[in-house]
């Protein structure tokens, strides 16, 4: 299948393995050791799948706010992302 | 009693995650792939990493039509939510002819598609043949919506309020009824004033079917480009150009691709956000509800 139209490049297959992996990761664990969900910072229920999300949400709002303020390479923004999501994980 | 959480029900939906991958996700990853290259056309893509995300989140021109789109969005939810409610509590609450009636005309305007709607207001407003423009402009009101950027703005506010208040109005009316007459009995017998009737009884109601309103009411200006692309074309001068004009005449006028693409991603960042806040409230207030 010819899938040139599609452009892809490494780092956007990168990318998108990685979200893959984690949704696959999330699943995994909630077949594995399922979480009741909880209420955390934000005073609303999240289950482990929300709070993913909320960190990739946020973490693409960080990574847009790097890019306007101090423009490329985005590592910075990279290690601002992790301690967002470990944050979100950990309270939220 | 809480009901059981089976998370492995979702293998359930996997074919339409299938139909979505088909018709959203691959679509989508087309645009990330995009938005990182340069293309000319051909298949033949260069690799230009984040520099149109750069160039775009430091635009004007993004940042105009972001702050154009914020303003009409807020402007036409102020003025459709309140209208909404108030149109809903005026309607007849029994059910007979005169309610059937009230319900069909009321929504007529959602059933008119957006370009029409578009082509209405296009040739109602004009000075020349339209009945508005000519009529304002027979009372001396110096009217002219291709000319002038306010007058632009009023039009195409005034034409999503006629065109959508409607969906409002039928969510709340839905919520109205659904109020059991006990209440009202209570409010009457509390000798409760017609405001505090609708402070504790009927607002509180419709909060739920409130929520939705806004949130599909807000999803869909924030994405609005039929009506005022076929009314003003963006203009005059850039004045209603709103971010999906703006994304057409980026994607398909100059067919700059990559930088298109980027800015699509941030517009559906922006999107995903907002509506995911909506989302959560409703949520939120529906377990309250609940409980």
């Amino acid at each position: 299948m010819d899938l040139s139209w599609m452009g892809w490049t490494t780092p956007t297959a990168l990318f998108f393995a990685f979200i893959g992996a984690a949704l696959l990761v999330m699943i995994a664990w909630g077949i594995i050791a399922p979480q009741a969900p909880r209420v955390g910072l934000l005073r609303i229920e999240t289950t482990p799948g929300d709070r993913l999300f909320i960190s990739l949400l946020g973490s693409a709002f960080i990574c847009l706010f790097w890019l306007a303020l101090f423009g490329a390479p985005l590592w910075g923004a990279l290690v601002c992302c992790l301690v967002y999501a470990v944050c979100v994980f950990r309270w939220v | 009693m809480k009901k059981t959480v089976n998370q492995k029900a979702w293998f359930m939906v996997l074919p339409v995650l299938l139909l979505v991958a088909f018709s959203a996700v691959i679509p989508l990853m087309t645009v990330v792939n995009y938005s990182v290259q340069d293309t000319f056309g051909n298949n033949e893509f260069f690799w230009v990493g984040l520099e149109w995300f750069e160039e775009i989140i430091q635009s004007e021109r993004m940042h105009d039509a972001l702050i154009r789109q914020i303003l009409f969005s807020s402007i036409i939810l102020i003025i459709e939510i309140p209208l909404g409610i108030f149109i809903a509590l005026h309607m007849p609450k029994k059910n007979s002819l005169w309610t059937s009636l009230c319900l069909v005309l009321i929504a007529l305007p959602l059933l008119i598609p957006w370009n029409v709607v578009g082509t209405i207001w296009q040739i109602f407003s004009r000075i020349d043949i339209g009945l508005l423009g000519y009529s304002l402009d027979a009372i001396g009101v110096d009217y002219n919506y291709t000319q002038n950027a306010v007058d632009a703005w009023i039009t195409i506010i005034i034409m999503d309020v006629w065109h959508w208040t409607s969906l409002v109005v039928l969510l709340c009316y839905a919520g109205l009824q659904s109020i059991p007459d006990a209440y009202y009995q209570a409010a009457k017998i509390d000798q409760a004033s017609r405001w505090n009737t609708f402070r504790y009884i009927e607002l509180p109601k419709m909060k739920g079917v409130l929520l939705i309103a806004i949130l599909l009411r807000f999803m869909d200006s924030f994405m609005i480009y039929t009506e005022p692309f076929v009314v003003t074309g963006g203009g005059p001068g850039n004045a209603t150009t709103f971010l999906s004009i703006d994304l057409v005449k980026m994607a398909i006028g100059q067919f700059d691709l990559g930088p298109a693409a980027a800015f699509s991603l941030i517009y559906f960042l922006v999107i995903l956000l907002i509506s995911w806040v909506f989302y959560t409230a409703m949520i939120h207030t529906d377990e309250e509800n609940q409980s």
